[in-house]
């Protein structure tokens, strides 16, 4: 019933996020990405080659190797604290990577017992879950995450909350149409038959089912997350100096961008790159998941 | 088709009563008003005063009830910082982002529907791969880095448009890039699939066979049928422009809706925050009205699920 008065808005949604006909090669090559800048963020420690907080006032603003005036001391320079570029680099992956895995997995809590609720019971439940996920839909992400952080303050977990009550929606939409589909097979009717309660039927004989296409969507919902927390960090209300975050170092870096531009691309293309990886490597597990139904 | 209209009408309302009563609520967590009003250093009795003057000790539902009624007579309540009334910063900023998110469609239209057309005649050619590129950059990076790359190339290595401000159509140029990026992705996608789906219908056939040449059936039938799902997104991707568009604004010193609530924010501003949050929620829901409407309109099958 719901979808029958809502009949474009969640889906349109949906199309915000395009399906992009990636193949093997992207899905490996996302792979590589991702599984390089985890093992960068885990051994951050090991492998930065200067603490990430350690100023030097002699040494602002040097330039990176690859420039004119870099020296091998700072592969990719200093900031304008004389803080390792690469050093905060390498700490930012880590803050990156643990907003998005900390945010999917609470996003993920939230949309898929929704979608359980929805799709299982339909009726009632449907059409008010349906009513909840057009109220979040309505609510622009942008403008209420930031209001959210100035108001209950910024410490790296309550960021993950507010993300994540804004993230679900994926997780729910998917959730209920798969639950949907599967709520009169025969393997649940088999399973209410012999006495199975109903929330045991939905997470051990449902759920299992929904596995693959809900880690496509945990994979591009984790990106989603990642750009929004480098963009609340830009804006001054993520990550606070002098912890480090890709968003972050931009922020700092932009009152020098006309003089040196490096500082502000660097990071970018840190983020560019993730993300990037973390798309392909959603894409592709879509592709290669169900490859019947990708276009 | 009237069932339905009122069934959609009503829902809209549903979700901006709620959307009305969840900003109330944002306000009331944001401190006490009365003592953010009186300012420091004011005695007890001036805040209890206050407290009684605009109904703050009543209970929390009858406060919702009073503050609905006043802003559906355009009384949303006054800035802690600027003094004026908050409808008046508002109705100032709106204007702004309306603009810039009107570019920022427009162009992402222009160059994202033909695009995806081309790419979607032709499946895995060179031009499907160049859009695929333009959708995977669009998708991620963010766009406070790519606002930066412009201004590096256009403002400062070709110096051909201002870098700041929005006192001329030249400033909108810009950062309206910059938002446009944000939305070319999805249509690419809906207009791809769209022309791919086309092109395997009968009627392409058909043309095809009768002779017809390749402009006449991309211009004439397909470009029509493509057209109708890009209608529904395009105007949610407008809804989320005028959400989305609060770090580009920032960065282009545009003083628009988005620029106004970040600024409340810094400034504790919270009934500034909660009309931007209003405004904006409330342009979406009119706008995914106006979408399904349309939609209903021009595809009658909808109706009759």
């Amino acid at each position: 019933m719901a979808s029958h008065i809502t009949p474009h808005s969640p889906q349109a949604r949906l199309w915000n996020r395009p399906r992009l006909p990636v193949g093997r090669w992207g899905l490996i090559l996302g792979a590589v990405i991702i599984a390089a800048i985890f093992v960068i963020a885990v051994f951050a420690p090991w492998l930065a080659p200067h603490p990430p907080y350690e100023q030097s006032l002699s040494d602002r603003l040097v330039r990176p190797v690859f420039m004119e005036g870099g020296t091998w001391n700072h592969l990719l320079g200093t900031d304008h604290l004389g803080r390792d570029y690469l050093s905060r680099l390498i700490y930012g992956a880590r803050l990156s990577l643990m907003v998005g895995f900390g945010t999917i997995l609470l996003s993920a809590v939230v949309g898929i017992s929704l979608g359980l609720l929805a799709g299982y019971f339909g009726g009632r439940t449907d059409l008010a879950v349906m009513f909840i996920l057009t109220v979040r839909l309505s609510l622009p992400i942008m403008l209420a995450a930031i209001s959210l952080v100035g108001l209950l303050g910024n410490s790296l977990f309550l960021m993950m909350v507010i993300l994540a009550s804004f993230l679900w929606d994926q997780f729910l939409v998917v959730t209920r149409s798969l639950t949907m589909r599967y709520r009169d097979a025969e393997f649940v009717l088999a399973a209410r038959a012999s006495g199975l309660s109903d929330i045991r039927i939905m997470l051990s004989e449902i759920l299992p089912n929904l596995l693959s296409p809900l880690v496509v969507v945990a994979t591009l919902e984790m990106a989603h997350a990642i750009l929004l927390e480098a963009a609340l960090s830009f804006l001054g209300l993520g990550i606070r100096p002098p912890d480090t975050s890709w968003g972050l170092m931009i922020a700092e870096a932009k009152d020098f961008v006309f003089f040196e531009s490096w500082l502000v691309n660097i990071p970018g293309l840190a983020i560019f790159v993730l993300v990037a990886g973390i798309t392909f490597l959603g894409e592709g597990l879509r592709v290669w998941l169900a490859p019947d139904n990708s276009q | 088709m009237a069932y339905y209209i009122a069934r959609r009408l009503g829902l809209a309302v549903m979700v901006m009563l709620t959307i009305s009563l969840l900003s109330f609520l944002m306000l009331k967590m944001s401190g006490d008003l009365a003592i953010s009003m009186a300012g420091e250093g004011s005695g007890a009795d001036y805040v209890e005063f206050l407290r009684k003057t605009y109904g703050w000790d009543k209970p929390l539902i009858v406060q919702y009830g009073d503050w609905l009624w006043k802003a559906l007579r355009g009384d949303i309540g006054t800035s802690f910082y600027y003094g004026s009334p908050v409808l008046d910063l508002v109705a100032k900023s709106m204007p702004v982002t309306l603009t810039l998110g009107a570019w920022a469609i427009v162009i992402a239209l222009g160059t994202a529907i033909p695009l995806g057309m081309a790419a979607g005649s032709r499946p895995g050619s060179w031009i499907d791969r160049i859009a695929l590129f333009i959708a995977l950059i669009g998708v991620s990076t963010p766009i406070f880095w790519l606002s930066f790359v412009l201004i590096l190339v256009l403002g400062l290595e070709f110096a051909v448009l201002p870098i700041s401000g929005g006192g001329t159509p030249a400033h909108f140029v810009m950062p309206a890039i910059a938002l446009a990026f944000y939305s070319m992705p999805a249509i690419i996608r809906i207009s791809r699939a769209g022309m791919i789906d086309v092109m395997r219908s009968d009627y392409i056939r058909t043309a095809r066979a009768k002779g017809l040449r390749p402009h006449q059936i991309y211009l004439g039938h397909a470009l029509r049928n493509t057209l109708v799902p890009v209608v529904a997104v395009a105007s949610v991707q407008f809804g989320f422009l005028l959400g989305g568009s609060v770090v580009v604004e920032n960065i282009f010193a545009l003083h628009g809706i988005g620029y106004l609530t970040w600024e409340a924010i810094n400034q504790n501003d919270y009934p500034v925050v909660q009309a931007a949050l209003l405004t904006v929620s409330s342009a979406y829901v009119v706008l995914t009205l106006l979408a399904d409407l349309l939609n209903v309109m021009i595809d009658p099958r909808i109706r009759l699920d």
